[in-house]
This record gives C-alpha cells, structure tokens and sequence, in this order.
C-alpha cells in the first residue's frame, strides 16, 4: 500500500503538482434492522480506494478511484493535475497552506469489546429483545431498532514527508417506537433521534441498555397520541441533551466553518453570520454561560481522531468562551486567511471525497452548579423538551426551528403533564445570549450523528457532540398552525 | 472515463455464481459502475474540482425466509467468493423473516431511449471549467459573484438474480446549479439538468442567478403571516421530494405513516401527479434496483389520491406486481418515487404573478424538514430571492422568511399551474415541474436578510 502511495504522489509532483497528498483508505460498515419483531435487514458493507489531492500554481485537483493497482494510480494521479489545471483556468486567488510540522505516526481508537470480531448473532438478539420490549406495549404500531458499526483505515502521505496511519472505530444504536391514531402519528427515540453513537466498542452498546428503557418510552409514545397540543407562547425551556446536541450542531457548529464564512458552501448550504468581523470585534454570541469548544480529542466522540486529513494533529479549539466568539473550524487554506494556523477540522467521507472544513466534537462545556433535575426544581414554569423530531436552520444559521418528540410541562419546579407536537423557534445569537442555566458534569454526555451533510458531492460526516442540557427565556414555542 | 472494464451484468453474473456455490437458494447482484466529476465554484472562481470512478458490487443472498446483504467495491473473484460467504454467513444468523416474498421473477424489460448520453460519458475538466466561466462571466457583468457547482455522472447499472433476471443499462446526467449573490446579501438561483450536459445553457443559467440577485438588491423586512403565493419550479420541487418521501411509498401506506389514501381528495383539480421513468422530460432509467422494469405510476390525478410505488416487497403484500420502484437492498424505508412530474398547466409566468392582488413570489426553499410527517407539515426557509406582489405586479425583494405549512394544504390552494416546465433534480430523484399559483402559505418567522 505504501508503495502505492509514493507512487501516486511521485507522479503527481513529476506532472506538475507543488503540493500533492494521498488517502489510502478502507472501510468496512455492518448494519442491523429489526423492524416490529422481523429482522428486516442485515448487512455488512467494505470499500476501499484512494484520492489524490494536488496543488498546481495554486489551484487544486482531486481524482479518485476504487482501482488499486499501478496503472491506475498513475492515471488518477495524472488526472487529478489535469483537473487542477483546468481549476486554474478559473482562479482569482491562489491557494497557499499554512506550514506544519510533517504528520508521522499512528492512532487507534481506544476500546474494549471490538465490534466487529464479536458474533452477529449477539448483536441480533440484543435488538430483538429491545424490539419485543417496545411491543410488548398495547397500542404501538410500528418500531425500528437498529445497530450499525464503522471501521475506517487510512493511510495518509503527502510530499511534505507526513505518512500517518489511523483505525477508527465507531457504533451506534436506537429505538424507535411508533403509536399511530387517525392522522396521528406520535414516535419516540432512545438515545435520541438519529441513534447514540460514539468513537468505541460494542460495550457503548450494551451501556445503553436498549431493553431497559424500551417499555417506558413505549408506553409515552402511545400517551402522547391523546396529550394536547403544545400551546403557543413565549416560555421558559429546558434542552435535554438529547435535543441540546442538535441545537449546538445547527446553530453553534455549522456557522463556525471557516469555509462557510469564505463563501465556499454558498451554493449548496449556505453561508454563516459569524463573519470575519465578528471575530475581531469580540461578537457575543451567547450569555456568559457558554463555552463552546472544537474538541477532536474527546474520549468517545464521534469527531476524535489523531490527525485530521491533511495531516494536522487532533485539538481542542475554544469557539465561544464565557459568550464571546473566538475561533472557528479551520484548515490548512482558511486559517492564514484570518492570521492563524489550521485548527485541524478537514475531514473526508471516504477515499473518494475531498477533504472539507467538518466539525470535530462540539461540546457545550458543562458549568458546575446545577444537575438537570436541580435545574428543573429551580423552575417555576415553563417546558422541559427532549428527542428531536425535526430541525431546520436558514442558509446563514440565524433563523432555526425545531420540533422534539416530546414536552413536560414545568410548574412550581416539577414535571407535570405531556405535551404533543411541541416546536420552538429562535434566532441563533438571540437563543444562546438567554441562556441563564447549563447543567453540570452529572448530565454532560457524548452524543453525536452519523450523517452530518455537507459539500457536493454530498458527504456524510460523523461528528460528536458533549453537552449536559440548558435553560433558555422567553423563547416561543408552539409554531404553526395545528 | 477508466480504460475498458469488465462489463458489470458479467461481474454481476460472476458474484451470483459464487452466492450459488455458498448455497444459496436466491441471489440477486446489483453493480453499479459510476464515474462522476464535479467542479464547484465559489466567489467567481474554482475551487474544488474532483473525480471519482469505482464499482460497487450488492450481493443479496437467501436461505429459505432469510435474507442477508453485502457489499464490496473488489472486483476479483477471490473478492466476490468472500463477499458471498460474508452475506452466507450473516443470512444464516438470523431468525426466519416469515412474510419475506423472496425475488421478482424476471419480466419484460424494455429499454427506454435517452438514458445515456455519449457527450455525458466523455464530459471532460475542461468543458466544465468553460461552464463554470461562462457563469462567472454572467455575475461579472451583473457586479455579483458566482457560486456553484457543475455535475457530469457516467452510470453502468445491472441487476441479475437466480429467478433470471438479468439487465444492465447505462445512464448519464449533467447538473448545473448557480447561485449569485452580491455584497449587500442580495441573491439569486437558478438551476438546469439533462442527460446529455451539453444541452444545460450555462450561460443563460448564469444571467437568470445574476439577474435575479440584482433584483433582489436592497430587500426589506416584511410581517410573516398567511400570504398567497407563486412557487418558482425550484420550489415546487421541493413539494414533490417532500411528499415522496413521506407517502408516495407503498410500505409508508402499510405502515400508516402516510397521508395517501387511494381516492383521497388531497389537491386541487390542477395537481396530477406522475412518477414515469420513461419520459424523456426526465432522466429515463429502463429498471429499478430489483432489476423491474419501470413502471409509469399516476399518484395523484386532478388532486385525488390514486396509486403509490411499490417494490417486490411491497407489491407481495399487496397482492400485486412491482412498479418497479425498488431501491437497492437492505431497504428499510421502502420503495421511492425517483422520477415525478408534475403536469404543466395553461398559465404563463406573468399570468401566475399576474393573479396575485397581494402575495409572494418564491424562488426555492432551503432546508425543509417535516415537522408533522402525517400532516405532511414542513418547515424550512425562502431563499436566493422572495419578492413582494402587489396587483399582479412585482414591487421589490423582501428579506427571507420561515414557513410551517402542510404540503398536502399547500397542493389544495394551488389555483394555477405554469404552462412551461423544468427539469431539476430533486431529493433522490430527477423532478419535472412547473411554477405554480397557491392561495394561501403559513410564513411563521423572518430573518434577517
């Protein structure tokens, strides 16, 4: 393989290229679907490939294929200076990276139980038991759970002389439960959503407890369908982190990315109001409660890594400290740009994707003070909301709106009763500036999504997310007409 | 393009032969051969160009009631040889799945014309960098800057199962999307696909984004609340994708999570509805991922709910034959429209602004999500140019605005549909659609720009 590499990178610099890396990588992925009792699906998944990324007079080409042999190296190599030159038939500016140190080592996700060597059919059973749980409940109409595992090998190399080598292991798992009446249709997750997944072993897995928390979650699904809906109205609400995750991905990690700010998104994602400007004038972003920080070094996240892929090392970059706006996602050719080094944050779907500004773990730093519960107890009224259910955000991350799959009305400090089809609504510096209460370590957990979108060809991006639940005024909820 | 390559119905064939020898009582093999590249460009200038060529073989293997799915992207037989041993091994794992249909039975595939394109096939950096420039040139003259991307997709499909099934068909499509924007905020869009990308008018796609964020200069804020409106086609999209995805699905149905009943009233007269992978308007494919020929599904016929699309799995259930509709296994959200159109009307673009006393005219939305799937309630934002109507004429750009609004609500109200459609790709899918004429739409929020 490594021969491959020099060869790919050879050609590349022979043909004209001043900077040139390569990705070797091979991923293998083993998904399982229970769905109502059947086991709908089961697969296991491997590819491999390699991409060459170049630099010629500025301007850059990637070629990528699923061929590994020497012909076809150096026809993607070749191709990928072909593209660059035709890329600077079209250039403005010409692209300079910032220096680093040459990448060389080896990292490893840390775990105990390896997913992958562990037989099918215990993972098989642990979802049926899961899944007979949930409709082992009267008047649940569907349910979906599922167990996915992803091992990534990489091999980067760059003329600079960085040669690194990283295995990446993550999984993840769910419940979904589904009560359906008329034209309602009430659903409710465990870990949350899009499933809970971390950088780990099968023992994250079975610390779910997937079955422990399934009866519970069946039987709310099903209240639900007879609770009322949300009212309307400017409230008090509190994040479980189950929702407050997807909050700090949309509004907090998705306006930090450099390249969006540069404009390099616009067409498909949009851009960012964190402006450059911001930056340089101390823009606050939130009250003086947040600490949002780009943690690749996380144990456990989804976004933990020891290089990125271009070869700059694992760190944690503060974004927002004590409220005020100080740092962004970063890469080798958007940080110079605003006077700093790569902050780390390039990251590529496969060995077929250029590498993009992705978030690492965005975590929501936890504040000592308050548990979740004592946050509640310290709340005359308002509403606790939990699992989303949908989210939306506008293309410069202002204007967002999500629904969760479930809300408890707070009053005199306790949890009352359930609410339908709540939904909240905000604008992103005006949502985090009435923060006045973030829980502490007791609550703060991993969490994170598998599919993070971005970049055309469109990539997926497994990025994590620690937060610990928060309390914001005066935010409205109840949106729409129901 | 890579030099000549096994052609993929014979890998297809070599990996059945293995499934076979693994003891296999059905298989089925889908390969898809893709070679793609794309140049994106962003304040008038390229900067992220790529290519990507690979194979990827999907080997569904079948005990009996058990079903067990693996991929590879190695092409030799030793490769094939363990990818049948891997799905042996996780099929044999698993509890019988009682109602499991087992495969289609081949039947007559017809190849449907335009599906590929040679001028596609052999697209090369160079003809999408003089795209990209002609689109700069475009926001140059405009004094905005250009930002997009331009997409060539060589694809070789084949299925073959054990039954004797046994298709491959080459496909291609080139995309072009364009988004203007000037310093002030102000923005544009406009978008083109086709199978053969030498009939996508960079240029002209250049001057609509141009000319549209220049009209959008200066945009004032304005009260949400129920407006009537006109959707551009890359709204409409939007519409179709959505309600795709959330009830045109046969297993959607017999899981009751959607909105479709057949006879339903859930439109107005003017909505007929149509997923048709034969029309050449689209980009025609000739089979689904099962290997089925493609059947045209009329889902929605002057407003009233009539049929959804079914694969293998479904169909059994229902006691019929595939549409066609399958997506390649293991498939657990069921069959999907990947080919809607949407009947054109009689209205011109000036008619449908022209019906306007006091509404919106919207250029596309961004970032949709279904707030309540069964309600179809969606919300997501305005974007690239929402302009204010007064009197069947446009008075100025407005900033952006929020809606929450059920689709289903928003096919009812449609009082007018455009004469002239575009083709755009949508979601998943290749979409044909008309602008259209909406009495009432929920704006619920602003933002500010």
């Amino acid at each position: 393989m490594r021969d491959l590499s020099r060869r790919a990178l050879d050609t590349a610099t022979q043909q004209g290229a001043g900077y040139a890396d390569v990705r070797l990588v091979r991923r293998q992925d083993e998904d399982l679907t229970v769905k109502s009792g059947r086991v709908e699906a089961v697969s296991m998944g491997e590819t491999e490939g390699f991409g060459v990324r170049v630099l010629v007079d500025g301007a850059w080409g990637f070629a990528s294929s699923g061929r590994l042999d020497a012909a076809e190296v150096d026809r993607v190599a070749g191709l990928a200076v072909r593209i660059a030159r035709a890329s600077g038939t079209a250039l403005r500016q010409r692209v300079r990276l910032d220096d680093r140190p040459p990448a060389v080592g080896r990292y490893e996700t840390p775990l105990q139980e390896d997913p992958f060597a562990l037989s099918m059919d215990v993972k098989i059973d642990l979802l049926l038991e899961a899944d007979a749980r949930l409709n082992g409940v009267k008047g649940i109409a569907f349910t979906e759970t599922m167990y996915h595992a992803q091992r990534e090998w990489k091999a980067f190399a760059a003329s600079d002389g960085s040669d690194t080598e990283q295995v990446i292991t993550h999984v993840g798992a769910a419940v979904e439960v589904n009560a359906v009446e008329g034209d309602e249709v009430q659903r409710r997750t465990y870990p949350d959503a899009g499933g809970g997944y971390q950088a780990a072993g099968f023992e994250y897995v079975r610390g779910l407890d997937l079955a422990g928390r399934a009866e519970a979650l069946a039987e709310e699904s099903v209240e639900l369908l007879s609770a009322p809906q949300c009212p309307p109205g400017r409230q008090t609400i509190i994040l479980d982190p189950s929702q407050l995750y997807l909050q700090v991905h949309e509004s907090c990690g998705h306006p930090t990315e450099l390249d969006r700010v540069f404009g390099t998104e616009a067409s498909f994602a949009g851009t960012s109001f964190l402006t450059t400007d911001k930056l340089e004038a101390g823009f606050r972003y939130g009250s003086d409660l947040i600490d949002l920080v780009a943690d690749a070094t996380a144990p456990g996240g989804l976004g933990t890594f020891g290089w990125d892929d271009e070869g700059v090392a694992a760190q944690s970059v503060p974004l927002v400290k004590e409220g005020i706006f100080v740092g962004y996602l970063s890469s080798r050719e958007t940080a110079p740009r605003i006077g700093r080094a790569s902050g780390g944050a390039m990251r590529a779907d496969g060995w077929n994707r250029l590498p993009l500004i992705r978030m690492t773990n965005i975590n929501l730093l936890p504040k000592p003070g308050m548990s979740l519960d004592e946050m509640i107890a310290d709340t005359d009224e308002g509403l606790y909301l939990a699992s989303n259910r949908s989210w939306s955000i506008d293309d410069r991350r202002l204007n967002f709106q999500f629904a969760t799959e479930v809300a408890r009305e707070i009053k005199g400090g306790k949890l009352g009763r359930l609410y339908k089809n709540p939904t909240y609504t905000g604008i992103t510096y005006e949502f985090w500036r009435s923060c006045d209460a973030v829980g502490d370590e007791r609550s703060y957990v991993m969490l994170g999504t598998p599919n993070c979108g971005k970049g055309e060809p469109g990539q997926g991006a497994h990025v994590g997310h620690a937060v610990s639940g928060a309390r914001f005024r005066e935010v409205q909820v109840g949106v729409g007409k129901w | 393009m890579a030099e000549q390559q096994e052609a993929v119905l014979s890998v297809a064939r070599r990996a059945l032969r293995f499934a076979e020898q693994a003891g296999a009582t059905q298989c089925e093999a889908l390969v898809q051969r893709t070679d793609e590249q794309l140049t994106r460009f962003a304040n008038s200038e390229v900067h992220q160009n790529v290519s990507e060529s690979d194979t990827v073989v999907n080997l569904r293997f079948i005990d009996g009631q058990r079903v067990g799915v693996a991929s590879t992207n190695r092409l030799d037989d030793d490769s094939l040889r363990r990818l049948a041993d891997t799905a042996a091994r996780i099929c044999r794992l698993q509890p019988e799945q009682p109602d499991f249909a087992g495969l289609p039975e081949p039947g007559s595939v017809s190849m449907v014309p335009g599906a590929c394109s040679a001028a596609t096939v052999e697209a090369t950096p160079e003809q999408r960098a003089e795209a990209a420039r002609a689109v700069i040139s475009a926001a140059d003259e405009a004094e905005v800057l250009a930002y997009g991307s331009y997409r060539t997709v060589a694809e070789q499909v084949a299925v073959a199962n054990s039954l004797g099934v046994g298709v491959e068909e080459p496909r291609a499509h080139g995309h072009l999307i364009v988004v203007a924007m000037g310093a002030d905020g102000e923005a544009g869009y406009a978008e083109g696909a086709a199978v053969d990308h030498t009939r996508i008018d960079a240029a002209a796609l250049g001057q609509e984004a141009a000319g549209k964020a220049r009209a959008s200069r200066k945009a004032v804020s304005l009260e949400p609340g129920d407006y009537p409106v006109v959707l551009e086609e890359y709204a409409v999209v939007d519409l179709l994708d959505m309600l795709g995805y959330l009830g045109f699905s046969a297993l959607a149905v017999q899981e009751e999570r959607s909105f479709f009943e057949a006879g339903k009233r859930i439109g107005s007269d003017l909505v007929t509805l149509r997923d048709d992978a034969t029309d050449t308007a689209g980009t025609p494919a000739s089979f689904d991922y099962e290997g089925i020929a493609k059947q045209p599904v009329t889902l929605v016929e002057k407003g009233v709910c009539r049929e959804v699309v079914h694969d293998a799995q479904t169909a059994a259930r229902a006691g019929r034959r595939s549409t066609g509709h399958g997506l390649p296994a293991p498939n657990t959200y069921g069959p999907f429209p990947l080919h809607q159109l949407m009947e054109p009307g009689e209205s011109s673009r000036e008619e449908l602004i022209g019906g306007l006393a006091r509404g919106l005219l919207v250029t596309r939305f961004h970032y949709t999500n279904p707030v309540h799937p069964k309600l179809a309630m969606v919300t997501g934002m305005t974007r690239d140019g929402l302009f204010l109507v007064e009197r069947g004429e446009v008075v100025g750009p407005v900033r952006n605005l929020r809606f929450t609004q059920s689709y289903l609500g928003a096919l009812a109200g449609v009082e007018a549909v455009g004469r002239e459609r575009r083709t755009l790709r949508g979601f998943l899918g290749t979409v044909v659609v008309p602008a259209v004429r909406v009495s009432a739409f929920t704006f619920t929020g602003a933002t500010e720009h």
